[in-house]
């Protein structure tokens, strides 16, 4: 096969520019990625342009979650099908995501952030580099507070480990502190924060974390559109 | 064909390529939800049916790809979609065909010295993407009906396990036991391709067309198509 160096397969999510900040939101069923991703909507939505898309097992559930909790008008939200196998369409062949994410690029030219969530998996999800530029990882306090000691390449590898649901530490008899611990010990000084969407339905440190990273991945296209200059 | 094309016509043929062809059932999730298809032998009457119809239209389309002229792709284009008519199949045909046309791209620098790939459009149909892939490598036109052949059947079979559980073993004994009905559909789409772009094989499935648009109106299914 000869391959041919010079093309980008993803030139047209690029087209030279930035583009958005394509944020992957990952985590077992039930962890509350749905209500982060709701909550990130409605705590940055009314800064910048975003657009969601959904890997749901039927389809429609968390999409239509998001839209009747009204926090993003319906173009801003696409659901794609994932075949029966959600960490697939993340991971091994991405590209109904990306076609979904191209899709919502061109309705939307201004986008700052797509958020993509995953379908909810087990420990062992994750997605492409090829989909996203930085992807969060949640997992819940009543999934056990062995689960960050456990590992998998959610936990250790993403760019940002969410806790959620500390509220419930008590009535679950989850140690925090265990938690907290292990996920550090694990994840070689990558970010981790606790989070309870009943305490701060803003998600505020999240939300801050990904206002952080758009920062961030714009400079870096500065910096190479410079060096190109150069 | 030379060793480099014999190794690509195995990658293209290979469902765990990217190119988005495990999202889609071929009408097979529906079939199951309908009762047609509930255990290896009728999954593989259904498979044969497909074969025979949508199967052997992929396989002479891409077949007529390997050849076509640029001239004549905006035909070939009009050719696929009279032969596809349910409205639900081409649009799988053409969200698959967006795939592999992505992964084309990155691949190989033109399907041919007077095409570019930019001349197919956004979403081309999945058959005339692969025809134009395979002749970009080397293949032959009887090669890329297999590959189109193969795929119809193995993106069903695979479906198919997901959803009913089947013993994978069994049903890949069962599928290895479709070969000649594969090899036999190539040959024929292989020979059709020979002649006018019109005169390509036109045959359809009711069945499966109906299946394919009754799974489009659901919102609980677990494939695009």
């Amino acid at each position: 096969m000869g391959a041919n160096h010079e093309h980008d397969p993803y030139e047209h999510l690029r087209d030279g520019e930035a583009g958005p900040l394509r944020v992957g939101i990952g985590g077992p069923v039930g962890s509350g990625k749905t209500a982060l991703v709701a909550a990130l909507c409605r705590t940055l939505g009314s800064d910048l342009s975003i657009g969601v898309v959904t890997n749901d097992i039927y389809t429609t559930e968390d999409a239509d979650f998001l839209r009747r909790n009204a926090v993003l008008p319906d173009e801003r939200i696409v659901a794609v099908q994932t075949g029966c196998c959600p960490h697939t369409a993340i991971r091994e062949d991405i590209t109904a995501n990306l076609d979904a994410v191209a899709d919502l690029c061109d309705r939307l030219p201004d986008l700052d952030v797509v958020l993509v969530e995953s379908g909810g998996d087990n420990l062992t999800a994750s997605f492409s580099r090829g989909l996203v530029d930085v992807q969060v990882f949640v997992v819940d306090v009543a999934g056990g507070d062995k689960v960050p000691r456990k590992g998998g390449p959610g936990v250790t590898g993403a760019d940002l480990l969410v806790i959620n649901k500390t509220d419930l530490a008590p009535l679950v008899g989850a140690d925090l502190g265990v938690m907290s611990g292990d996920a550090h010990r694990v994840r070689s000084g990558r970010p981790v924060i606790l989070s309870s969407l009943v305490v701060d339905p803003s998600a505020r440190e999240v939300a801050d974390w990904v206002t952080h990273e758009l920062a961030h991945h714009r400079g870096e296209h500065a910096h190479e559109d410079q060096g190109v200059d150069a | 064909m030379s060793t480099t094309a014999r190794a690509t016509l195995l990658a293209l043929a290979d469902q765990r390529l990217p190119t988005g062809g495990h999202v889609h059932s071929g009408g097979v999730e529906q079939a199951i939800t309908d009762g047609v298809v509930h255990d290896e032998a009728t999954l593989c009457a259904f498979l044969r049916e497909r074969l025979a119809t949508g199967g052997l239209v992929a396989a002479s389309l891409a077949a007529a790809a390997v050849q076509v002229s640029a001239a004549e792709l905006a035909q070939l284009d009009a050719e696929a979609d009279a032969r596809t008519p349910s409205p639900s199949t081409r649009a799988a045909s053409r969200a698959q065909g967006r795939g592999l046309l992505r992964l084309a791209r990155g691949a190989w620098a033109a399907p041919a010295s007077d095409i570019r790939w930019g001349d197919l459009g956004d979403r081309p149909h999945h058959a005339v993407v692969l025809g134009l892939a395979a002749r970009a490598a080397g293949l032959g036109t009887h090669d890329a009906a297999l590959v189109a052949a193969y795929l119809t059947m193995s993106s069903v079979s695979t479906a198919a396990q997901r959803l009913l559980g089947l013993d994978p073993i069994a049903l890949a004994v069962a599928t290895l036991g479709l070969s000649d009905v594969v090899e036999d559909v190539a040959a024929t789409a292989a020979q059709a391709a020979t002649g006018p772009l019109r005169s390509l094989p036109d045959d359809a499935s009711t069945l499966v067309d109906l299946l394919v648009e009754r799974h489009a109106q659901r919102t609980d299914r677990l494939f695009a198509s």
